[in-house]
């Protein structure tokens, strides 16, 4: 199977529009009213944000897919898809961290609900990794970790709606990350930014899957020639590393 | 499928009554946790949202016990084979589990929320029973649903007493906002408020989407 093909033209894509997006960043968005300068990293945080919460989303869409075919492509997918995500939920926790410090005088704030519950939800997903590597056989691993991306997807939604509840009455949201209050300039720059670290997302996913299944077929190809004592032991992995049931 | 439920719950019934390992535990790790927030916080009495937080934090945790040991007698002594070789719906198995996380924890509190009243509470609590009560179930109900999933999720893996609380833990997050939110006004210092519907319906729409999601995900675990 190949997972290679389009790399060159994604990269491109997402190198031209992160460009483009941080270009107008810096010289076309205009300075928020009261927070300044500081307001700009919003335009890294929030698309961060919200692609890995759809990263989140889509491994578990890729673990139904998986669960009613069985065909363990679409297990490498939900993997990749989370294991992604789960590196830009660290960014988008620091770049948050980073926003509160500069604009509310705090690392971490409680009464921000997007904060809180984003921090819930990769609280969740950081055990997605010690749960595949704790299960030896591949076949129940591809299986116990579809159940557990099935519920985190579900989870996320939610979570979301809980800790919002939490906090609405006391603290009414000034920002909505919708666009609803931005002017016209600002919401450019961030849907132009959101596209672009999606498109930045799904060419790391596509690399990630390219390098898994060459490595694959690398295996394949080795036993093939040498038969079984060519290959080294697979060592345990949290990752897929194979796609034969 | 009510025969099975029915079979598999007097089963894990009678192996907790003769063997008692789950409820005690839970019983003894919540008063244990009641005194240590008694001296932790150095105060003789709670109120209000520092009640609820020290409630449900306690409850959730020795749920987590009861949770990590759900499946254990099934993986050790071979209760799976012997059920996936009966002729029955899977699904069974996930009910009757569940129904038996819930009475587990309905005997845990009995004792437990009592000794909480007396240890940490001002006196004064008898009206706020139903309501408790209400609170109670609902989230109880959350907890048996997820603690079934997450037990059967952990008990395959090789590190099941670190797996089952680190992923119970993030998804019941939810029902310990819900039931902290709706317990606070029962236990307000002034006299008990009135109890919020909304933190209700959250509790329960979380038990109606993860009692669905479970029912459907669950025979997933189970194959072999």
């Amino acid at each position: 199977m190949t997972f290679g093909r389009g790399l060159r033209p994604l990269s491109i894509a997402s190198t031209v529009l992160l460009c483009g997006a941080f270009a107008l960043v810096f010289f076309y968005a205009p300075n928020d009213a009261d927070q300044g300068f500081v307001q700009k990293i919003f335009y890294l945080h929030v698309p961060m944000a919200i692609v890995a919460l759809g990263g989140f989303v889509a491994g578990g869409i890729y673990a139904i897919r998986f669960l009613r075919s069985g065909d363990r492509a679409h297990d490498l997918r939900s993997y990749v898809a989370i294991h992604m995500s789960l590196i830009l939920a660290v960014g988008v926790l620091i770049t948050g961290s980073l926003w509160a410090r500069a604009s509310w005088g705090h690392w971490w704030v409680w009464d921000e609900p997007t904060l809180v519950s984003f921090l819930i939800v990769f609280l969740l997903y950081a055990c997605y990794q010690p749960l595949r590597f704790s299960i030896d056989d591949p076949e129940r691993q591809a299986r116990y970790a579809a159940v557990f991306a099935i519920v985190g997807g579900a989870f996320v939604p939610l979570n979301f709606m809980a800790v919002r509840m939490a906090e609405s009455l006391a603290h009414p949201r000034v920002l909505s990350t919708t666009g609803g209050t931005m002017p016209g300039s600002m919401r450019l720059t961030f849907l132009l930014a959101l596209a672009g670290m999606a498109c930045l997302f799904v060419t790391l996913c596509k690399y990630e899957l390219a390098s898994k299944s060459a490595t694959m077929q690398l295996r394949a190809l080795k036993r093939r020639l040498g038969g079984d004592e060519a290959l080294a032991p697979l060592g345990r992995s949290a990752a897929p590393q194979s796609l034969k049931v | 499928m009510r025969r099975t439920v029915g079979a598999l719950m007097r089963k894990d019934l009678r192996l907790e009554l003769r063997s008692f390992e789950s409820v005690p535990a839970m019983l003894m790790f919540s008063v244990s946790a009641f005194v240590l927030f008694r001296f932790g916080l150095d105060r003789d009495a709670l109120a209000g949202d520092l009640a609820a937080g020290v409630l449900w934090v306690t409850l959730l945790l020795a749920a987590v016990l009861g949770m990590s040991r759900l499946f254990v007698t099934e993986q050790e002594q071979g209760g799976f084979d012997g059920f996936l070789m009966a002729p029955v719906d899977r699904t069974a198995m996930f009910l009757a589990k569940a129904s038996v996380l819930f009475c587990f924890l309905v005997a845990a509190e009995l004792v437990a929320v009592p000794a909480f009243v007396l240890l940490l509470l001002e006196p004064g609590w008898g009206q706020i029973l139903p309501e408790l009560l209400a609170v109670l179930v609902l989230a109880d109900l959350g907890i048996a649903v997820i603690g079934t999933l997450v037990g059967a999720l952990g008990v395959q893996t090789r590190a099941r007493e670190l797996i089952v609380p680190l992923m119970a833990l993030p998804l019941l997050i939810p029902v310990a906002i819900g039931a902290a939110e709706a317990t606070a006004p029962l236990f307000a210092a002034g006299g008990a408020g009135p109890l919020p519907g909304r933190w209700l319906a959250v509790l329960a729409l979380y038990d109606a989407v993860f009692g669905l999601l479970a029912f459907a995900v669950f025979d997933f675990l189970l194959e072999d």
